[in-house]
């Protein structure tokens, strides 16, 4: 019986289909071992499945919950996914989206009394560019100093996390609401400036997820088409023959910072207007959406459409795991369901620039 | 190996190769850019599979799935660029990737094993000391050295020669030698003939993925082998010029310009020189007087300390790479792929790289993608770039290849002023040929051109007038009627003009 084994092969090219294939057969995989999961806990993984695709997916309110839990982290997706074609590590999302938060909050609050459409625009305006500026920090710390953005960014995560707390627990600060007895909470900005709900074709989809549709077509086509994307490609290809074909690297490190900034701040002012309507310190910490949004890019092989579509996923599953979660089932169930596939996707990536090989033992020459 | 077949998308790198190296000798493996050479050497080391055809080792039918697998079976490789981790030491390079329990007291134990085949074999170097403290040539010791701490009986070197001094080659051969002597088997892999006359016992001829023959070196010649390697006859001679050579319109005039290198030291005095509207000047000079920090500073990358420079009379911003290129200053770099182009983007995206701002090639902002495919198509036509298609990466173009890319591109900027440093290093005969006469075509139709190059035979080839630069400073200005190699062979070696008539 000749020995079998596997080996691993560096591809020369990578086919272009991989891009949808790995992500698949990587969500096919977690699913398998999640299975695993839940015979170990004695459940039945087929009528778990079942119920996270009814309470994710099925019905009109179970979508409308999964696009609600999508939208931020289509944002924060979007976000990861910007930095990684110059070559730059943002994982700064958390922070940004924190800041855009914020500055749509106090936008929110400060157009009380205006029109509606007045006020959302104001919204997402002061969200990007406080996401921007506070992203803008790292780029040019990259640009001036050649500082590690992903330390400098991950550090500005706890810096963003501060600011929130002080606002809301620790001073009497415009975000916070004077009315609000025993626990501190952010003052709520007037229904008139809440985000709509659009019904299409039988789906409730919130204004912030048509706005994170576009925002990637935005990213797709600036990547793809312009001159300010070319540059993008050249730089992390060949800082040599950017330099030499007199692009300003410097500048678009800064830019590239900050138009990701811009996008998690978005995701920031989508949260306020969309879901929460007010700054909620606690909230916006516990949920990890610049964490998750990682994941999402990475799932996505940072591509910003694929992000989207990836934050669909992954914000059914969270939308699922609150209805599932009760006395017989666990809420860390849901999480390890997550967590597995993100493992498998990161490991797929791997076949993104490897193939297996199958051989046998016996014909590998080893023993001449 | 016989009837090694291994295609990649587009290209047939190696179509029915059949090659045999005895044990004991030094067996050249000799081709152009792009003959199939590296292909063939990876497939024998298990870097690629082949698609046809099969390797037999001593008798004994083999098939290597990765590098680890030949190495086992005593084949093992030195790449021409290495693969060293700078911070660790000779010893821990040595050992790198082995299954060592202990890597502490292991070190020691190797440190001692390489000091005793370093001696063996010619190659002082200290195996405490870290890489980057080490010069090229010790560093290829060093890769030399791995291979045969793992008990290599084949050594495979790609293009070995192409970093070292002629006096490091010289021990290298010396060592090689030696290595034959005691019935170890060396594939050396060339293009230089007259390395191969020297060093080799029998030479292996590629040609197109092809084997043209195997002959012994004794029994041949040069001439012989250039013939077998192109398929004609090649003399180089100097470049025939339509047009007598230049005006006397000068179109770049250099005033005083001063400069400095990466490391803050001054790296140009007080240069000034002029290029005529279709005059080829030639820079000559050993490598490292200033001549890279000359092409940077009139390209625009690098800022001068003070001095000017002109094209057509008006004058030139320095450190400004825009300007330069909107002046007319076109430029061909000595490291194509890491500055001339971004390897990773198509060949399409590296025929815009200069003209991507301004129309046709971007309407607000916009890139045009069918105007720059139907670019490419046309200069790949026009340059007779050898590519699979438009959107092949130019990292998978040979090297003959990827310089006509960049000619191309340089060429269709309509360029008043080509800067051009050393655009032949590292190609084949028959690519030299066609880069040399474009650069001729290019003077005829009144581009002044400013040739920097170490290679002599080059500079006499084609060049009207000749600099010599030492030290960096401009120490000759000669006629190539006046010139002869000895004369400019003393000046780059410093001596003063005086001192040469």
């Amino acid at each position: 019986m000749p020995r079998t084994k596997l080996h691993l092969e560096r591809r020369l090219t990578q086919p272009r289909s991989l891009n949808w294939i790995v992500p698949l057969v990587s969500i096919v995989a977690a699913l398998v071992l999640g299975s695993l999961v839940l015979v170990l806990t004695g459940k039945n993984p087929f009528s778990v499945y079942w119920r996270i695709l009814d309470s994710g997916f099925a019905s009109k309110q179970a979508i409308r919950g999964t696009l609600i839990a999508a939208t931020p982290l289509a944002f924060t997706g979007l976000c990861a996914a910007a930095t990684f074609r110059i070559g730059l590590v943002n994982i700064g999302g958390e922070g940004q989206l924190f800041m855009g938060a914020v500055g749509a909050s106090f936008a929110g609050l400060a157009l009380k009394g205006q029109p509606g459409w007045f006020i959302i625009l104001g919204m997402m305006a002061c969200g990007m560019i406080c996401g921007a500026m506070f992203a803008a920090i790292v780029g040019v710390l990259k640009a001036k100093f050649n500082t590690n953005e992903i330390i400098t960014s991950l550090m500005l995560n706890y810096v963003a996390g501060i600011i929130l707390n002080y606002l809301i627990f620790n001073s009497t600060s415009y975000w916070r609401d004077p009315q609000s007895f025993g626990f501190p909470a952010g003052k709520p900005i007037s229904s008139g400036s809440y985000w709509p709900t659009y019904e299409i074709v039988g789906i409730e989809i919130p204004f912030g997820f048509l706005v994170a549709i576009v925002a990637g077509l935005f990213m797709w086509f600036l990547y793809r088409s312009t001159r300010f994307g070319f540059e993008v490609g050249v730089i992390a290809d060949s800082p040599g023959a950017a330099k030499y074909a007199g692009m300003r690297t410097r500048t678009k490190v800064v830019a590239v910072m900050a138009i990701s900034g811009a996008l998690a701040g978005l995701g920031g002012a989508s949260d306020v207007g969309n879901f929460r309507h007010l700054l909620d310190a606690k909230g916006l910490q516990l949920a990890g959406y610049g964490y998750t949004g990682i994941v999402v890019a990475a799932l996505a092989r940072f591509s910003p459409l694929g992000a989207v579509f990836v934050a669909i996923i992954i914000g059914g599953l969270t939308n699922a795991g609150y209805a599932l979660q009760g006395p017989d089932f666990q809420s860390g169930l849901v999480g390890t369901l997550k967590g597995l596939i993100l493992f498998t996707a990161v490991a797929g990536e791997v076949l993104t620039r490897y193939r297996i090989r199958v051989r046998r033992a016996d014909k590998a020459g080893a023993q001449a | 190996m016989s009837n090694i077949v291994k295609k990649f998308p587009g290209v047939i790198a190696n179509d029915g190769v059949n090659f045999e190296a005895r044990v004991g000798e030094v067996h050249a493996l000799l081709g152009e850019n792009g003959a199939g050479k590296s292909t063939l050497s990876n497939v024998l080391t298990g870097l690629y599979r082949p698609d046809e055809g099969h390797i037999e080792l001593l008798g004994n039918a083999v098939s290597f799935s990765s590098p680890r697998d030949a190495l086992n079976c005593g084949i093992g490789m030195v790449h021409q660029h290495f693969r060293l981790v700078s911070s660790f030491t000779v010893a821990e390079n040595v050992i790198l990737g082995e299954d060592t329990t202990d890597v502490f007291t292991e070190t020691t134990k190797v440190a001692s094993r390489v000091e005793q085949l370093a001696q063996q074999y010619g190659m002082p170097v200290n195996p405490r000391a870290s890489i980057w403290q080490l010069s090229v040539g010790e560093q290829q010791r060093v890769e030399i050295l791995k291979v045969l701490y793992r008990g290599a009986q084949i050594l495979i070197l790609d293009e070995p020669t192409a970093v070292l001094t002629p006096q490091e080659a010289d021990i290298l051969f010396k060592t090689l030698r030696s290595m034959v002597a005691e019935g170890r088997t060396v594939i050396f892999i060339s293009h230089k003939l007259d390395e191969v006359m020297a060093v080799s016992d029998r030479v292996t001829v590629l040609r197109n993925g092809k084997t043209v023959g195997t002959v012994d070196t004794a029994s041949t010649s040069a001439r012989e082998l250039a013939r077998m390697m192109v398929g004609r006859d090649i003399v180089f001679e100097r470049v025939t010029r339509t047009r007598g050579g230049a005006s006397s319109q000068s179109v770049l005039q250099v005033d005083s310009v001063n400069a400095q290198d990466d490391r803050g030291n001054q790296a140009l005095h007080n240069v000034s020189l002029t290029v005529a509207k279709g005059e080829i000047v030639g820079v000559a000079g050993v490598s490292g007087n200033g001549q890279r920090e000359l092409a940077e500073v009139l390209c625009g990358m690098r800022a001068s300390t003070s001095g000017t420079f002109s094209v057509d009379g008006s004058s030139v911003d320095a450190g400004s790479v825009r300007r330069t290129l909107a002046a007319g200053i076109a430029h061909v770099p000595e490291d194509r792929l890491h500055t001339g182009l971004a390897a990773g983007h198509s060949v399409q995206d590296n025929l815009i790289l200069k003209s991507y701002r301004r129309k046709p090639m971007s309407r607000f902002s916009v890139l045009q993608r069918k105007i720059i495919n139907s670019n490419a198509t046309e200069l790949v036509d026009r340059y007779d770039v050898k590519t699979p298609d438009n959107a092949t990466p130019v990292r998978l173009l040979s090297g003959g290849n990827v310089q006509k890319v960049l000619l191309a591109r340089e060429f269709s900027t309509n360029p008043k002023i080509l800067i051009a440093a050393s655009p032949t290093r590292g190609l084949d005969v028959g690519a030299i040929e066609s880069v040399r006469t474009r650069l001729a075509h290019v003077a005829d139709d009144g581009v002044g051109v400013l040739l920097i190059s170490e290679d002599l035979e080059e500079i006499f080839s084609l060049a009207d007038r000749i600099l010599v630069m030492y030290e960096g400073r401009i120490t000759g200005d000669i006629p190539i009627a006046d010139a002869t190699r000895e004369s400019i062979g003393l000046l780059m070696g410093g001596s003063a003009v005086s001192e040469v008539r």
